[in-house]
């Protein structure tokens, strides 16, 4: 009874008739493979936390909290990598959300199809650049740029706030959230526009039919419409921005410091992942890395899931297939 | 999908064909230092056009350096850090000096030419503790009453992986001000009060000619090759000194080796008139018990070839060579302590 | 349109018809600058040298990266090899067997998480696995973190692929009296290829660009790979460490490094694209 059940979760039991030896075979292999996906996450799960034993006994909760990092006294605290990690993250998100609604608008409603189809080629193109070309470009050209014209000016107008202040290094959390703004821009560009696809031409027609305008349809019935969607996508990219390594590492200044300023440098998880990683000696400081990349795990594994999660309802709701 | 499969097929063979090929020349892995990555660097490319030896090390800091050899990733680690005797012992390493090599502070303030500014042991300090902020602060501009320094605020580039270079560096700064000693310490990694932090002598010259009012700490040869503006120091006699081989050979001549159990030697701080104050040597860590005898015996003899070999590149990039009885002292403990199989891989 | 007096809600609906243009513009200017960037910089280090010959130490004239772009070409080989067999076979499974099954909607849901898992979290999870037990980086440390990466991309787009395969060609195999298996690789694969090839070029895109796993799984080597189970060059580590030296002439090979990789990935993404809609 039990053995039958276990069959019927993976589907393996025939369900018409008798298969030939092959043809089990061949349902077995691929149901292996497909069993392997879902293996691998929970392995990568069972790996990072054992590995941060260690550092979960010594530090326990207090971990999360600590800002010291200091490898001299073996004192280890995620609290500067994960707020550097959330702040640029919410400069990104900040950026890119508003940023990708209004483009995938125009995509969708405003510009004539051929011209939609070019800018919307070009943008699939722009989100499938390597992250260290972004990096590459940060580093030379755009941190340059960031420090000689963008923050003076900053510093200049809205200096008084301790957001904008310090000396304009150009490298930074600001600069490292406006890469990462750039590289979330199209991929949420793409689904947003997916998203807003969907939504049945009868639903806007009707709408335009009384006389709505364009951005009245769009913000009325689009977006509400579509509104699971268009959530499931920001949450995909902030699965994206939390966890971007090279094009942050750049241009972050890794540093292990909580700053008010943007212009300070800091560092996030990937980051110090990416620095620290390859030259920890003592196994309390590897096993304090791995447990930054557990933290990162657990949180991109709930945006991850979250995201689908809505994206799925969505689609469900509209009854089309994933 | 079938002509990836082809691709991938094709490729797998032709990789497997090179592999057979080619599997009989000798390889040496080496991880560490950035500090002496330039002299190892071509060390390692003259050996492999004299020799075939291939000589593999990649720059990856002090602390990768001790990490990788403990966790026998690599053949042989570098670090800057001396490693006490007790600590080589515990993790069966034998550790032995290589160069002598300065750390030489550098900075980028637009109308300073090198060995322009000076540092006080006070001013220097202060500035890494954060204390002075802008590069026209009366303290500076009053010890270098001549300069005209520009009103420009002071941007800190440290190092952000564990350091050998950052070791000397704040080992220095600990014995000149008792504030940094309590405050911040010394170690490979330490809790900077301020500044960006960047990945290997490398990171920190790049990041140091990229900034305006930027001041970083390098091995000499690297400022010398990123074009850098090097700041001179004020040395232990009082004397303000510019970085030169010279001066680091002055600051070599005071490493008593015979008396220094696991070559443990620090030389920061020395005395002398003309000496650098932060100089220091770096090491080759390597492993008593060798797993393979061939390859054992064709690493020393690679460290050998440097020995007696390498002077000359090493001092045209400005680093001190060991001198020949110390030499003779290394080869010695590498007859009486590297075995492999229980026998001495170099007689 | 029925003529209005222009009020507030078209003049709103015309400043946000204004922004989503600059906004587009912003970002095809973006892409722009971008390729321009590393079009004009990278340009200047190619030459036939670039391609065949060993790296140099700094400051030392001439040199390629030859290594690096054979070390990356065999990494991402292997690590197709290991991941379309075993992406496609799951994407099988989910399409033609599992359907709304547990299994497959685990692994399903499983592999758009994995998609977008940080690819940070790989590299730790191969060094914790093959580099650590094994003492070294290689190879082929590098391309398993690959291989996994590319994995979810193949699986899932092989099944939205088979999913567009039409009934009645199984099953009108099917009554014939094939096996299904034989159906599932002889028939529906065939009338799928065009979309399992863009799934594959996609799968090879996606990790030919990747440097987070590759840090401290394949490391990096001055050298001609011999086998792939010592340290390896690559392109993309080698970017990140000649970006961060202070040297003119290793800053010059990295872009060099970043056109060809840009290209690459442009390239196979073009041809995907252009693979699937020749089938349409």
């Amino acid at each position: 009874m039990r053995e039958h059940r276990v069959l019927r979760f993976f589907q393996l039991w025939p369900q018409t008739g008798a298969e030939s030896l092959g043809d089990i075979g061949f349902r077995w292999l691929s149901g292996c493979c497909a069993l392997l996906v879902p293996l691998l996450i929970l392995a990568i799960f069972m790996q990072l936390l054992y590995y941060s034993i260690p550092t979960i006994k010594t530090f326990g909760l207090g971990f999360l909290f600590s800002q010291t990092w200091n490898p001299v006294t073996q004192e280890f605290g995620a609290a500067s990598s994960i707020f550097g990690t959330l702040i640029s993250t919410l400069i990104a998100m900040l950026l890119a959300v508003p940023l990708s609604m209004v483009i995938a608008l125009l995509l969708v409603e405003l510009a004539p199809p051929r011209i939609s189809r070019v800018i919307g080629t070009l943008i699939e193109l722009l989100a499938a650049i390597p992250s260290i070309i972004y990096g590459m470009w940060g580093l030379f050209v755009f941190a340059p740029f960031m420090a000689d014209y963008v923050q003076p000016a900053l510093g200049n107008t809205l200096g008084f706030l301790p957001l904008f202040q310090g000396p304009p290094m150009g490298i930074g959390m600001l600069t490292a959230g406006i890469i990462l703004a750039f590289m979330i821009l199209p991929f949420i560009t793409m689904i947003t526009r997916d998203v807003f696809l969907l939504v049945p031409p009868v639903v806007k027609e009707s709408a335009y039919g009384i006389g709505s305008t364009t951005w009245e349809v769009t913000y009325k019935v689009t977006i509400p419409y579509g509104l699971v969607g268009v959530l499931g996508a920001g949450f995909l990219g902030l699965g994206r921005a939390l966890g971007e390594t090279m094009a942050v590492t750049f241009v972050i200044g890794n540093t292990h410091r909580i700053s008010a300023s943007l212009f300070a440098p800091g560092n996030s998880i990937a980051s110090c992942l990416a620095n620290e990683f390859a030259e920890a000696t003592e196994p309390l400081y590897v096993s304090s890395l791995i447990a930054l990349g557990l933290v990162l795990f657990i949180v991109t594994y709930l945006v991850q899931v979250l995201s689908q999660m809505m994206l799925r309802r969505m689609y469900r709701a509209w009854s089309v297939g994933l | 999908m079938k002509k990836t499969l082809c691709l991938a097929l094709t490729l797998a063979f032709i990789m497997g064909v090179v592999g057979l090929a080619q599997a009989q020349t000798m390889k040496i892995n080496g991880a560490g230092a950035s500090f002496p990555y330039p002299v190892y660097s071509q060390w390692a490319h003259k050996y492999k056009e004299l020799k075939g030896v291939e000589v593999n090390y990649q720059s990856i800091g002090s602390g990768g350096g001790i990490a990788q050899i403990k966790a026998k990733t690599v053949n042989f680690g570098g670090s800057d850090e001396p490693m006490k005797i007790e600590a080589q012992q515990e993790s069966d390493l034998l550790m032995f000096p290589m160069l002598i090599g300065g750390i030489v502070p550098v900075i980028n303030v637009k109308g300073l030419k090198a060995g322009e500014l000076q540092l006080s042991q006070e001013l220097l300090a202060n500035i890494f503790m954060g204390n002075i902020k802008s590069w026209d602060d009366p303290a500076i501009q009053k010890a270098n009453p001549k300069l005209k320094l520009p009103k420009q605020a002071i941007s800190i580039v440290h190092r952000a992986d564990g350091s050998g270079s950052t070791w000397l560096f704040t080992h220095y700064l600990s014995q000149i001000s008792p504030d940094w000693k309590a405050k911040v310490g010394y170690g490979k990694v330490v809790s900077w009060p301020t500044g960006i932090g960047a990945k290997g002598n490398e990171g920190v010259s790049a990041n140091v000619k990229r900034m305006d009012g930027s001041i970083g700490y390098v091995e000499y040869a690297y400022a010398i090759k990123g074009n850098l503006t090097y700041a001179k120091l004020e040395n232990k006699a009082g004397k303000f000194v510019a970085p030169s081989i010279e001066t680091f050979q002055s600051a070599a001549a005071y490493a008593d080796w015979k008396s220094a159990p696991g070559y443990y030697m620090v030389l920061t701080n020395q005395p002398g008139d003309n000496t650098w104050p932060i100089a220091g040597a770096t090491f080759i860590l390597i492993h008593k018990t060798q797993p393979d005898a061939q390859l054992a015996k064709a690493m020393l003899e690679y460290f050998d070839w440097c020995f007696n070999h390498g002077g000359d590149i090493a001092e045209q990039l400005h680093y001190v060579p060991m001198p020949a009885e110390v030499v003779k002292m290394v080869e010695a403990s590498w007859t009486q302590e590297v075995k492999a199989d229980g026998q001495s891989v170099w007689q | 349109m029925n003529r209005r007096p222009p009020t507030g809600r078209r003049l709103i609906n015309f400043l946000v018809s204004g922004l989503s243009v600059l906004a587009s513009l912003l970002g095809i200017t973006l892409l722009g600058w971008i390729t321009l960037e590393v079009i004009y910089r990278g340009l200047a280090a190619i030459n036939l040298d670039f391609f065949i010959k060993l790296p140099t130490p700094p400051g030392m004239a001439g040199g390629g990266l030859g290594n690096a772009i054979a070390g990356t070409l065999a990494m991402t080989g292997l690590a197709t090899l290991i991941a379309v067999p075993l992406g496609l076979l799951g994407g099988v499974y989910l399409a033609e067997y599992g359907e709304d099954s547990r299994l497959a909607d685990n692994s399903r849901f499983s592999a758009n998480v994995l998609m977008g898992m940080p690819s940070i979290i790989i590299g730790v999870f191969i060094y914790a696995i093959v580099v650590v037990p094994l003492k070294h980086f290689s190879g082929y440390a590098g391309a398993l973190a690959l291989a996994i990466i590319m994995l979810p991309v193949i699986s899932r787009t092989t099944e939205d692929m088979l999913r567009l395969v039409p009934n009645t060609l199984r099953e009108t195999a099917l009554a014939l009296g094939a096996p299904r298996w034989k159906v599932t690789v002889l028939i529906v694969f065939r009338a799928a290829r065009a979309g399992l090839i863009t799934g594959g070029l996609l799968g090879v895109a996606r990790v030919s660009g990747e440097t987070a796993p590759l840090l401290f799984t394949a490391l990096n080597s001055p050298y001609w790979f011999r086998s792939l189970g010592e340290p390896m060059a690559n392109l993309t580590v080698t970017i990140f460490n000649y970006a961060m030296s202070p040297y003119s002439d290793w800053q010059q090979m990295a872009w060099g490094a970043s056109l060809l990789i840009t290209v690459g990935v442009l390239a196979l993404n073009l041809t995907a694209r252009f693979v699937l809609q020749e089938k349409k």
